[in-house]
């Protein structure tokens, strides 16, 4: 059938400049160079990547929009059009990799963070300690303490387990499936270095990377693929997922093309078949049922915390204080910007409530439940740097969990094409020679140095506070204004007008 | 706790009295008495304790269970023996790995989600969603026997693994449930019955037995039989009917790429 979709980039090589390296061929996972006596693009089957015009040498290559050349219409945007093409040519569900790309409106983007002037000096974080240690777990509503013989003080109540990170950022989870092993391997080391948590997603562990198990959230989802009592006992906690931002209410399709030797063995499943996870975990029909599982992994577990990740949908704080309620140690809140390997468009695009205004939701709900502090709360969805880190803490968060900033580090440009499995970066693939192209210690290193690099900023905008401690910053909404929100929305985050 | 001792040094045999005991103190005993080298593990009085067995990894290890197990009885199990002389309630066998469960009655909902392996015999009736995302790797082959009756559900997102209805001392009405298999993309059921289509998910076949569907039959209900003393011949002598999925890869055509 002729397609009608006009190409979405342009490819524009400067033959001058080219010195028929052909880098570029060997770099496009999607077939878009062929060569004749010089480089000839396909637009048709670029991507926008950017793999190409990154490695040559010459810089001789320009990726741009396509100029399109249709009539303008509000409504009939070219998205709409060019979707509608590829269903009357396809007759499928459309796919897409990565989160919400829709023009919503950004909530971190209107909200502002305090700052000490005269009265209350801020802190120079050079030259004072500043502390960005978190303990993920439940909390006791009251500790008391004891003084021994010698006249010592010592903590009289009995904590449940605590998760020490050294920073309020871990990772977010991303299966070996969805994401190559060199992917995995670059986060487990970073996590590891950094002193932070990374997490298998529900594609099961990989032997490779058992002895990260301190630094290991091992995630528990509906198909169950590489859930064995030896993966719950090996990670330092678990995680039940029930949702994810991207796909609210959905399972998961990983085809069979992608079940390769490899992963299949971390899955736990025959070679080459569809790993189908169902919507719901269908031994999870109520907050009772979810309970039971918690305590099921628990039992099996030793004790160690377990997670619940839900997608940010309309009933997000009702639904978190029965997740609270039932038992889990920390709610992992996926807002609707979260990222995916693949999704249908249209879930992606229109499932699911921001995080920021989730986030302010739960937080509040809890408080006023007076069960805050029986469960930490995870914030993700959209962390794009430090600044939404300390907005999300002062929204409630006890920590953030990034993916797509961590894909972003490792050379994740964006293109949103995950769901293919060609992934020219290395990174959403599992074809030998792309995967190569992550190195997992350079991959660790770039990784490390966003933590470090976030980490440090956060300790600048915590001098600015004229805190030192991010505890003392967390569920701190005061030191947070709005701007250019109306009254429902300073409402719901909680906070006030810039200028109040 | 009372303790048998077997031969000198070892207590093979430990004996718990369960009555009135909060799960969390009964599976820590249990865990203990399989530390300390117990083989058998005899519970008494157990009435509604959840999770016993959970994460247990080890093969030489048999559990008695005398009375009602709770819910998620040998969840994330790989290895043991358990014998339930009662009913068992809802959960059993989930996400199990390896092991044998027998129950000599009826048990509930749920049973063996996300199976991987092992075995779960149960003499009498099961409940809603049994057998869900069953499935097989490698050497390891997941069965489910049922001896009497089916609720809807039944080996729905079935993706390994064999599940086994016999629908025993049942006249009255059709031994399965509505939702049969569907969704069903691996494994094998052999229902010792009718199975009307309409019962069926659409993604679900059913066929004849061949010889190596009998040969397989055979093998796993002699081993039923033998752990509840039926008669191999009564039962095999009826007719079953063989559901198989039709494609390894129902949603294959579903995506636009």
């Amino acid at each position: 059938m002729k397609t009608f979709i006009p190409p979405d980039f342009r490819v524009y090589i400067e033959h001058e400049r080219c010195r028929r390296c052909k880098r570029c061929l060997m770099n496009c996972s999607f077939d878009a160079y062929t060569f004749q006596d010089r480089v000839t693009p396909d637009d048709s089957k670029c991507v926008g990547c950017n793999r190409c015009a990154v490695f040559c040498p010459e810089h001789a290559i320009t990726i741009s929009n396509t100029p399109i050349g249709y009539r303008e219409h509000p409504l009939w945007s070219m998205k709409a059009r060019k979707d509608i093409w590829k269903q009357s040519e396809t007759g499928g569900v459309l796919l897409t990799g990565m989160g919400n790309d829709q023009p919503f409106r950004i909530y971190w983007d209107h909200i502002v963070i305090d700052a000490c002037q005269v009265t209350n000096p801020s802190i120079d974080p050079l030259r004072e300690p500043m502390e960005l240690r978190t303990y993920l777990g439940k909390k006791p509503d009251a500790v008391s303490v004891k003084m021994d013989r010698d006249g010592k003080l010592e903590l009289a109540t009995e904590l449940l387990p605590q998760i020490e990170i050294n920073t309020p950022i871990i990772f977010a989870a991303m299966s070996y499936g969805a994401v190559s092993l060199n992917v995995q391997k670059s986060i487990a080391m970073a996590a590891k270095e950094f002193g932070t948590l990374w997490n298998t997603g529900e594609g099961g562990l990989h032997e490779d990377l058992y002895h990260y198990g301190s630094n290991t959230i091992v995630q528990v989802a509906s198909g169950r693929f590489g859930v064995s009592s030896e993966y719950l006992k090996i990670a330092v906690a678990s995680e039940i997922k029930i949702g994810q931002g991207a796909k609210p209410g959905i399972g998961g399709h990983l085809p069979g093309e992608k079940v390769n030797l490899d992963v299949s063995k971390t899955r736990m499943i025959p070679q080459g078949t569809d790993a189908l996870s169902p919507a719901p975990q269908h031994d999870i029909y109520s907050i009772e049922d979810l309970r039971q599982l918690i305590y099921a992994i628990k039992e099996a577990n030793g004790y160690k915390p377990v997670g619940v990740k839900i997608a940010a949908v309309h009933n997000v704080a009702a639904i978190s204080s029965g997740i609270a309620r039932a038992g889990a140690d920390w709610i992992y809140i996926d807002g609707f910007r979260g990222g995916t390997g693949a999704s249908p468009t249209i879930i992606r695009d229109h499932i699911g409530i921001p995080i920021e205004l989730a986030l302010a939701a739960v937080d509040e709900r809890l408080r006023q439940e007076g069960i805050r502090n029986s469960v930490s709360i995870i914030a993700a969805g959209g962390i794009r740097n430090s600044g939404d880190v300390a907005k999300a803490i002062a929204l409630g968060a006890d920590t953030v969990a990034i993916g797509t900033a961590a894909l972003v580090a490792l050379g994740c440009s964006l293109c949103q094409k995950c769901y293919t499995g060609n992934c020219a970066w290395g990174i959403t693939t599992q074809r030998p020679e792309l995967v190569r192209r992550i190195d997992p210690e350079v991959g660790a290193e770039r990784i490390y140095n966003l933590l470090r690099g976030w980490s440090l900023e956060l300790k600048e905008i915590l001098g600015a506070l004229g805190l030192n401690s991010i505890e003392s910053l967390r569920g701190s909404r005061e030191r947070l204004r709005g701007i250019g929100l109306n009254e429902v929305e300073l409402r719901i985050l909680g906070i006030k007008h810039a200028g109040e | 706790m009372e303790t048998i001792a077997l031969s000198e040094n070892l207590k093979e045999t430990i004996r718990i009295d369960a009555k009135n005991m909060y799960y969390r103190q009964l599976n820590d005993m249990v865990r203990e008495a399989i530390a300390s080298g117990a083989k058998d593990v005899i519970i008494d009085s157990v009435n509604g304790q959840r999770y016993i067995g959970a994460g247990i990894e080890r093969k030489d290890v048999t559990i008695i269970i005398n009375g009602t197990p709770g819910n998620d009885l040998a969840a994330f199990m790989d290895g043991p023996t358990i014998i339930v002389n009662g009913n068992a309630q809802d959960g059993a066998g989930n996400t199990m790995n390896d092991g044998k469960i027998v129950i000599h009655g009826d048990a509930g909902d749920v049973l063996g989600y996300g199976m991987r392996g092992g075995k779960l015999f149960v003499k009498g009736n099961v409940g809603y969603r049994v057998g869900i995302h069953m499935k097989g790797y490698k050497n390891q082959i997941p069965v489910i026997i049922a001896g009497g009756t089916a609720g809807d559900f039944l080996g729905e997102y079935m993706a390994g693994g064999i599940l086994i209805l016999l629908g025993l001392n049942n006249n009255t009405h059709s031994i399965v449930g509505d939702y049969l298999g569907t969704g069903m993309h691996g494994g094998v059921m052999y229902i010792r019955d009718e199975v009307n289509p309409y019962r069926c998910g659409v993604e679900v076949g059913i066929a004849e037995l061949d010889d190596g569907d009998k040969n397989t039959l055979e093998r796993y209900l002699k081993e039923f039989c033998d752990d509840f003393s039926l008669d191999f011949n009564e039962i095999i002598k009826e007719r079953f009917v063989k559901l198989y999925p039709k494609s390894s890869r129902p949603y294959g055509r579903l995506y636009a790429y």
